[in-house]
């Protein structure tokens, strides 16, 4: 008997269950935790891997829990994107523990305890972010949500000091009063409806009337759009983030705003598609960028800094997914993938500073790039990416958010394509900021610099690196830099993946054929055809401009040049390939 | 669908309350507000079922329409549990602000009014830069007295 493999799915949300439970059993032995914890991560890490390669070629597929079909059991679905968000949030948290383990072993002396707590509950919030991905109704995702927010609000007070109290009651506050909007909205949709289930809902929530439906839109939009930290929502953040631990910060940057993001996305795409709000979710996208990004350059500390960054480029995928177009879904998926990488990488490395310097704050840093050339890099390679530099994977998502916008040719568009390549530079200000402080400039050059950073020789310095940044959290950072790296290197099968994952999403019939059968899906198929075809936009001119701006004839032109065009017109636009007057 | 017009007063009251109070700065009252919200958002779930019918068991004769609809009951009892274990949460968060702070209101962050504090002018970057900012004639003078160290500095 051959099984399939995909129905394991559910298992990326049970084994992290599992696991969290064996390890609270054994909390007084850590070394047992830590291995249950490490081992239980590693398992799911190769599980969503082998999902992703199943998924990667076929599509959708649902798995209906104890055989109840849908609508009327609870069902998990992952499709394209649910997949690789998977991958690459296990992955991201898989390397975060093994950096959170480094540093436990690094300050055991400084009596900070034990904390028993730690362990199972960061396998509570990989379960509670693998439940929200794969959730096949709303109900659902809540539950998703609660469980890694509440995880969330433990790992963000550990320890009950009087910063992370301070900072806890602001987060717990405003991510209840979300989940309060996002319990409110289910209720009503229920109502309105009599379904919970997403694909269900797809088809049900158009018969609605034009304002039931643009309210329940709205009320989604905003209780996602807090988790997300979209502009007007975003004050929580950079207010709560920075004062927990490393590793904490760094997987609640990478993922958690993330998990909003893609319910945003989905409510996008499966509930609500079509271009009905877009001009508003692209001026709250601008406002998001501008004004994250001025919040940035205002901070002094790196860990606030890099929390408004966050806030910034959150904008970038808001913008994205607002252009309901292939294209920019497309580089919103990779860029989504891009950005969790690298915002969990520059906290992480933070945290390496913060230990090495003995502070985060510009400031009072000096001297980095000489003392410690490996943090030097660590830092340069991410923090680059993050401002979109080329080669960097960041550019490569920003130009294919850029093409979408020119694409679409409105007056909103193009302000957002400016703001986007306004932003970005001025990321790249405030990331060389912390570079020219922290790491370029003299270690005298500092403000009442900590003791750690004056060392009396290089060689002095050089020895103490080895005790302050050890290499079993050097390591799983710089394993997340080369993840980055990766991101540019496998640029052309990751966008072609993206792309078929956001025509996936926007035709929505693999997604309602893999939960509801095919037989409920045929009446509607041909509408939703037609309707994905309107947002394929053709990006390619076939020359690139070439024949207007530089008309080059040479002799060596090659003799069939008819079939050179045509390989052209296969390749590029999925590879995202720099095309001459692209927006910058 | 019918709706019991009591439960729908009842539950505006609730949130409106829960609201009013959830702008206060005491962290009880937040507290207070966040349960009154919570409990308005479980009425409003019971009431999506419409009206009360049968129970939802299979009965010889019975029309479908004649059952009562337990799927918000089912969610509204999920709902109830995240929503205690969520309270129990925040109130051991109110005792500890309390024992560290003695105080029961929200604090502000120190990190924020020191930036919001902090002048427009910033020496280090608007200062009037001096004539010679070419920093290789320092250099130069820094290798006379300490030797070779600072030789790495320059190849950059």
């Amino acid at each position: 008997m051959e099984t399939n493999l995909v129905e394991f799915v559910p298992l990326a949300v049970l084994l992290p269950f599992f696991g969290a439970g064996f390890a609270f059993a054994f909390y007084r032995n850590q070394s047992v935790q830590k291995s249950i914890t490490l081992g239980t991560l590693i398992i799911t890490v190769i599980l969503e891997i082998a999902l992703l390669t199943e998924i990667w070629h076929t599509g959708a597929h649902a798995v209906h829990l104890a055989g109840w079909p849908a609508p009327f059991g609870i069902s998990m679905v992952i499709d394209r994107f649910a997949a690789l968000m998977l991958v690459v949030s296990s992955i991201i948290t898989l390397a975060v523990l093994l950096y959170a383990v480094g540093q436990g072993a690094a300050e055991e002396k400084n009596d900070s305890g034990p904390v028993s707590i730690f362990y199972p509950t960061y396998l509570i919030l990989v379960a509670g972010v693998s439940n929200a991905f794969l959730a096949g109704d709303l109900f659902n995702m809540y539950v998703g949500f609660e469980i890694f927010l509440t995880a969330s609000y433990v790992l963000l007070t550990l320890g009950g000091g009087e910063q992370r109290i301070r900072a806890g009651v602001t987060y717990v506050v405003v991510s209840i009063i979300s989940s309060m909007l996002f319990l409110i909205t289910i209720g009503l949709i229920y109502a309105a409806t009599g379904t919970v289930n997403l694909a269900d809902l797809a088809l049900r929530l158009s018969e609605l009337e034009h304002g039931t439906q643009l309210m329940l839109h709205v009320l989604l939009l905003v209780a996602f759009g807090i988790k997300a930290a979209v502009f007007p929502l975003a004050f929580w953040l950079p207010d709560s983030y920075p004062t927990a631990p490393a590793p904490v910060t760094a997987v609640f940057a990478g993922l958690l705003t993330k998990v909003g993001i893609y319910a945003m996305i989905r409510t996008e795409t499966l509930l609500f598609p079509g271009e009905r709000i877009n001009t508003a979710l692209m001026i709250v996208a601008g406002l998001t960028m501008i004004v994250g990004i001025l919040g940035a350059l205002a901070q002094a500390d790196i860990k606030r800094m890099l929390s408004f960054t966050l806030i910034s480029h959150i904008g970038y995928l808001v913008f994205g997914l607002a252009l309901s177009s292939i294209v920019g879904m497309s580089a919103t998926i990779y860029y989504v993938a891009h950005h969790i990488t690298i915002q969990t990488t520059l906290f992480l490395v933070t945290g390496l500073i913060e230990r090495r310097s003995g502070s985060s704050n510009v400031d009072r840093l000096g001297g980095l790039a000489k003392i410690s050339p490996v943090l030097a890099i660590l830092f340069f390679i991410p923090a680059m990416n993050l401002a979109g530099i080329p080669p960097f994977s960041g550019f490569v998502g920003k130009l294919g958010m850029m093409q979408g916008g020119i694409a679409e040719n409105t007056w909103i568009t193009w302000t957002l394509v400016i703001a986007s390549v306004v932003t970005s530079l001025l990321t790249l200000m405030a990331v060389a900021r912390i570079w020219a402080r922290g790491f370029w400039r003299k270690g005298e050059d500092a403000e009442e610099p900590d003791k750690l950073l004056l060392s009396k020789t290089l060689t002095h310095a050089r020895a103490a690196n080895k005790r302050l940044l050890p290499m079993n959290m050097v390591a799983p950072t710089a394993a997340l830099v080369a993840m980055s790296v990766a991101f540019t290197v496998f640029a052309g099968p990751l966008m072609q993946f993206s792309r078929a994952a956001a025509y996936d999403m926007y035709e929505r019939t693999p997604y309602l054929d893999a939960v509801l059968g095919e037989e409920r899906v045929d009446g509607v198929r041909d509408e939703l055809t037609e309707f994905t075809e309107d947002l394929l936009v053709d990006l390619d001119t076939g020359d690139a401009g070439v024949e207007d701006h530089a008309p080059v004839r040479t002799g060596l032109e090659p003799e069939d040049r008819e079939n050179l065009e045509d390989t052209r017109h296969s390749t590029s636009g999925d590879e995202g390939e720099p095309v001459e007057g692209g927006g910058d | 669908m019918t709706i019991n017009l009591t439960l729908l007063i009842v539950m505006g009251v609730m949130l409106a309350v829960g609201i009013y109070l959830l702008l206060e700065r005491s962290l009880t009252r937040v507290l207070l507000g966040i349960i009154l919200i919570s409990n308005g958002v479980n009425l409003l779930l019971l009431q999506t079922a419409g009206r009360a019918g049968l129970a939802p068991l299979v009965t010889d004769g019975a029309e479908p329409e004649e059952y009562f609809d337990p799927l918000p009951q089912a969610l509204l009892l999920t709902a109830i549990v995240i929503a205690f274990a969520l309270v129990s949460f925040v109130l051991a968060l109110i005792y500890r602000s309390w024992v560290l702070a003695r105080q029961d209101e929200v604090t502000d962050d120190e990190e924020d009014r020191r930036v919001a504090a902090k002048p427009d002018y910033d020496p280090e970057e608007d200062a009037e830069v001096e004539t010679e900012t070419s920093e290789f004639i320092e250099d130069e003078q820094m290798t006379l007295k300490e030797g070779g160290e600072d030789r790495g500095d320059e190849s950059r």
